[in-house]
């Protein structure tokens, strides 16, 4: 017969962990919030950037800037944001295998590519498995600000220009909606793709449009990867939230197989009582 | 008086958005001054305080760090990777990155160190000098 102590303690675990997931799908739903309030905060400064980096690339074509100009390709830079803890679903994983699929077929040898690791699960796991991290940030807030990531950005930029690699990717899940998440593989380096302006004002430069390309490309990179940054954290959350949200369920499901079959245990006993009872009164007639 | 609008955006969210009749920013080229109807244009800005001329003739200042301001007849836009109005400065923060800054920089690490400090002490004490009003 099934233990009914037994039963009785895994539904109290059961429902403790419940108690837990759930908060931590508050938590996240509400990070989330913020994470999209963010990711809305960021978008005029993107779309002033991208449209004056447009108009001035559109000005002076074969400006011979580095950052404009594709190499060959000796070596290839993968940045790729993840998260510092797990219980968000597939939010690390799904990224990673995709990584890991296309480094396969890319290259053949570890020393073509290296990698700049945002997370503290990504960065274990490029380690552990003996690729070229070259750069990492691990333990960032959950909601944060460009200051965070400059270094890493500015970092990745400059490695570019100095030739140390001929191109950057960047990997991160993209935020679709509460539900849906996709990873996405984006290049930032060299920018080939920068779409003409929608304004044609004619710009004077002050002093130059060079100097100015000079200043404007980097922290125009820098903010593709800040961009990439908030869009993922917001995936982040959404996931978690996803994870949290689904073991709650399934620890809803659990606890009310249990409790039927503490019933019928239950039943079960009490049954068995009264037939011994009937016994041993008929044994005495 | 003719005005025009003015946008301050960093990467945090937009900063500043408000009608002045003349704005003063620090280029790497040297200080310049816009009114409105300026001709379309674009500079890079230095690290460095940029006053926003008010009608009625009261000035507002804002510490701008690096970045770039973006010049049309009708609309001026300063992007820069942290700006912050004066009311809004850490004074304390600023300052404690300040105190930091010099530090680092009487050590005298490697030049990429260095030259980082050196921002950092430009930028701390342009945010002092802002919240204090003193440019």
């Amino acid at each position: 017969m099934v233990n009914l102590r037994e039963i009785k303690g895994r539904i109290n675990s059961t429902k403790s962990t419940q108690k837990t997931t759930k908060a931590m799908q508050m938590v996240s739903s509400s990070k989330l919030r913020r994470a999209e309030s963010n990711a809305k905060a960021y978008v005029p400064y993107m779309e002033k950037i991208q449209d004056v980096v447009g108009a001035i690339a559109a000005g002076t074509k074969d400006s011979g800037h580095p950052m404009l100009t594709t190499r060959p390709v000796k070596k290839t830079a993968y940045l790729v944001i993840g998260s510092d803890r797990g219980l968000a679903g597939a939010y690390n994983s799904s990224i990673l295998r995709q990584l890991q699929r296309t480094i396969n077929e890319r290259h053949k040898s570890k020393d073509e590519y290296v990698i700049f690791a945002v997370g503290r699960v990504v960065r274990d796991y490029f380690v552990k498995r003996d690729h070229n991290v070259i750069g990492s940030v691990v333990a960032l807030p959950d909601q944060p600000t460009f200051a965070d990531i400059k270094e890493i950005a500015r970092n990745a930029v400059g490695m570019f220009i100095d030739g140390a690699y001929d191109e950057l990717y960047m990997y991160y899940n993209h935020f679709e909606s509460a539900i849906s998440q996709v990873v996405t593989e984006k290049k930032v380096l060299p920018l080939t793709d920068i779409a003409p302006s929608t304004s044609n004002a004619a710009y004077e430069f002050e002093p130059s449009g060079e100097a100015i390309l000079e200043v404007l490309l980097p922290q125009y990179a820098e903010s593709l990867i800040y961009g990439a940054l908030l869009d993922g954290k917001a995936s982040e959350h959404a996931s978690r939230m996803t994870a949290m949200r689904n073991a709650t369920d399934n620890a809803s499901d659990l606890i009310a197989d249990l409790s039927l079959q503490y019933n019928r245990a239950r039943q079960a006993a009490i049954t068995q009582e009264i037939t011994e009872i009937v016994g041993g009164a008929a044994a005495l007639e | 008086m003719k005005t025009v609008t003015v946008n301050i955006v960093t990467p945090d969210g937009p900063v500043y958005d408000a009608e002045v009749t003349m704005v003063i920013a620090k280029t790497t080229s040297g200080e310049i001054g816009v009114l409105p109807g300026h001709i379309p244009m674009v500079a890079p800005l230095a690290i460095g305080a940029v006053k926003l001329k008010k009608e009625g003739g009261q000035t507002e200042l804002a510490a701008v760090n690096g970045g770039f301001i973006e010049v049309r007849p009708d609309k001026i836009s300063i992007l820069a990777p942290s700006a912050e109005v004066a009311e809004t400065i850490d004074l304390a923060r600023a300052k404690a990155a300040l105190a930091r800054a010099e530090q680092r920089l009487q050590q005298k690490q490697d030049n990429i160190d260095f030259k980082r400090a050196e921002l950092a002490l430009q930028r701390a004490l342009n945010r002092i000098n802002v919240q204090e009003g003193n440019i």
